[in-house]
């Protein structure tokens, strides 16, 4: 993690560091981190411009269609209840990027917050900071978040915010252990020395330096809270119907798998391809920019 | 080491705490009681429900009589089921869970560790690239995907093996078992590669070749050791996940396991049985992560040194 801290300098966002174009080149060369890239791209421009480009309407149900497979008219098929199948991944696509993107939003920000807080403002107030931290820790999230959605409803903003809640623990540790380091720093001593404010120095100094770990981190957030929604959506802890989700359509299709086994095999197969893309994109760019495990 | 371990005992104890204080009050601040379903139930008949369960009570009561059964091990009547307590429920499923658990984690270890202990012999070919390609897989397909997929092709198209139970017919535990265990074998295999990659590149491992050493002693006898520590320390928290995929998989297979029982609480909103399984799953995951970092400790000598060094 120290090979950021000691080439990056302050001003690397103006001038694009070397370190920077490293990586880059590293990553370009990281086929499958690249092509995971490509099919996320796609996948997002997809669930941007579903309203308009889906085959058919979100709601319009065909009962005496019913559930058919795979046709030139419906290319993933149909539901029971005759709706397009292909129509309903991509709603279902929209629903779970969403809650990717922001509960990981939602972590990122409280983690390295506290992270960033703790780790230089440093003594008592980041060994309270972090005790916290190990408390929650040891907290049986997932438990925790099925009793969220019993108690509070099934709610999506409370989902984002439950999900994003468990999954900043880490990116805080990750941030602290960055900041530390940081510290020791001479750039950081000489910020101080001129006088900059401690805010000024985190924002400035020691958040852009400590990117490298929390880009990768990120990254790598993205699919485990997809995978969290799918899973409570699964259990109908979720998304509830008339919106969809991944996770609620793999739910239905494995009800439903022996008669209309394209139920399951589509909304699963789309669920994987982006999980797989992800997890690609994110062991590249650790790779790329050499973070080590970021577990510890 | 000794040290080490009472630390660790006395740090899990407010964490329970906060774990039963949390559960507590966020289950009573649940709107709809247990009993508003009934709608036919009588006032009377209501009030002496109440009474029983002890709702009647201020909240503060309740939260320390609650705290006071707790300390003796009870966890109160269910909600739901009138006359099973949550003692006898969790008791008829630990047994399965754990089972299952237990399989899970044995085809995690064996299967994955295997696998990533090979990869690393040979990194950056295909005996590391196809493991490797698997692992990925794994982790990209949920179970609540993978169990429906095997039982389709297993136990449908192909009918080897049954569809759901436990215990019930021949071979009925094999699709579980897989299904829970899979996700965890891939990443098992994921640590054991990168563990066994950074032992192999160490001088004492060059020394141990240098002296004429087989290569299987090598590998079991020196690297092994080292190596498994980041599985070891991923134990914990891997513990959590299977009793989290338990509900999954139990709902999945309809075995009567503890997760089954969570998820149909939370459905049912029997409120003395979440709270029971929540405080029981949490002291659960609590001490296994605690079992996992004291075993991970041990197996690292820089960290033994240490603890027996005094502090």
């Amino acid at each position: 993690m120290n090979t950021l801290a000691d080439t990056a300098s302050p001003d690397s966002a103006d001038t694009g560091s070397s370190l920077w174009q490293d990586a880059w080149i590293r990553l370009r060369r990281n086929k499958p981190a690249v092509g995971g890239a490509y099919v996320l791209l796609f996948l997002i421009v997809i669930s941007l411009l579903t309203p308009w480009i889906a085959p058919y309407d979100y709601e319009v149900q065909n009962l005496d269609l019913g559930a058919s497979p795979p046709s030139a008219q419906h290319w993933l098929g149909t539901d029971v209840f005759g709706r397009d199948l292909l129509t309903q991944i991509m709603y279902g696509g929209r629903v779970s990027l969403m809650v990717g993107f922001i509960a990981t939003a939602v972590a990122l920000l409280i983690g390295v917050t506290w992270g960033a807080v703790a780790g230089y403002v440093g003594g008592r107030l980041d060994a309270a900071m972090m005790r916290i931290v190990d408390i929650l820790y040891a907290l049986p999230f997932m438990i925790f978040i099925v009793l969220l959605m019993v108690v509070f409803g099934r709610n999506i903003l409370l989902l984002f915010l439950a999900i994003g809640a468990v999954e900043w623990l880490t990116m805080a540790r990750i941030m602290r252990s960055q900041v530390q380091s940081l510290r020791q720093q001479e750039f950081v001593e000489a910020a101080i020395s001129l006088g900059l404010s401690q805010s000024a120095i985190i924002r400035r100094h020691v958040v852009p330096n400590a990117l490298g770990p929390i880009i990768v981190y990120t990254t790598l957030t993205i699919p485990s809270v997809m995978l969290l929604e799918a899973f409570l959506s699964f259990l109908g802890l979720g998304i509830q119907p008339p919106k969809t989700s991944w996770g609620l359509l793999i739910s239905f299709g494995a009800e439903t798998m022996e008669e209309y086994p394209w139920l399951l095999i589509f909304p699963g197969l789309a669920l994987t391809v982006t999980l797989f893309s992800l997890n690609f994109l994110g062991d590249g760019l650790r790779d790329a920019l050499d973070v080590r495990g970021s577990k510890d | 080491m000794l040290k080490f371990l009472i630390s660790r005992l006395l740090q899990s104890v407010p964490v329970i705490l906060i774990v039963v204080t949390a559960t507590f009050f966020l289950v009573r601040a649940a709107p709809g009681g247990p009993f508003d379903e009934e709608k036919a139930v009588l006032p009377e008949v209501r009030k002496a429900l109440e009474a029983q369960y002890k709702l009647d009570l201020p909240l503060h009561e309740q939260y320390f009589a609650y705290l006071g059964d707790l300390f003796q091990g009870d966890l109160g009547p269910s909600f739901k089921y009138p006359g099973r307590s949550v003692n006898e429920i969790l008791a008829s499923g630990l047994p399965i869970t754990a089972e299952l658990g237990f399989y899970a984690l044995l085809i995690a270890l064996v299967i994955g560790g295997t696998a990533g202990v090979f990869a690393a012999l040979k990194p950056n070919t295909k005996q590391d690239y196809i493991p490797m390609t698997l692992a990925m897989v794994g982790i990209c397909m949920p179970s609540f995907l993978l169990g429906p997929l095997l039982v389709l092709v297993f136990g449908i198209y192909l009918e080897l093996l049954p569809i759901a139970g436990w215990g019930m017919l021949p071979g009925d535990k094999i699709l579980p078992s897989v299904t829970l265990g899979s996700a965890y074998a891939a990443y098992v295999a994921r640590l054991s590669r990168a563990g066994m990659l950074e032992v192999l590149s160490q001088d004492y491992i060059r020394t141990a070749r240098a002296k004429g050493l087989p290569e299987w002693q090598v590998v079991v006898r020196h690297a092994l050791r080292g190596g498994i520590i980041p599985v070891v320390a991923f134990l914990g928290p891997a513990f959590a996940g299977l009793l989290a995929g338990s509900f999954v998989v139990e709902t999945i297979f309809q075995i009567p396991g503890l997760g089954r029982f969570y998820v149909q609480a939370a459905f049912n909103r029997d409120y003395t049985m979440i709270l029971g399984t929540t405080v029981f799953l949490s002291t659960l995951i609590v001490f296994f992560n605690l079992l996992s970092d004291v075993a991970a400790a041990w197996l690292n000598p820089r960290l033994r040194a240490q603890f027996q060094g005094g502090k």
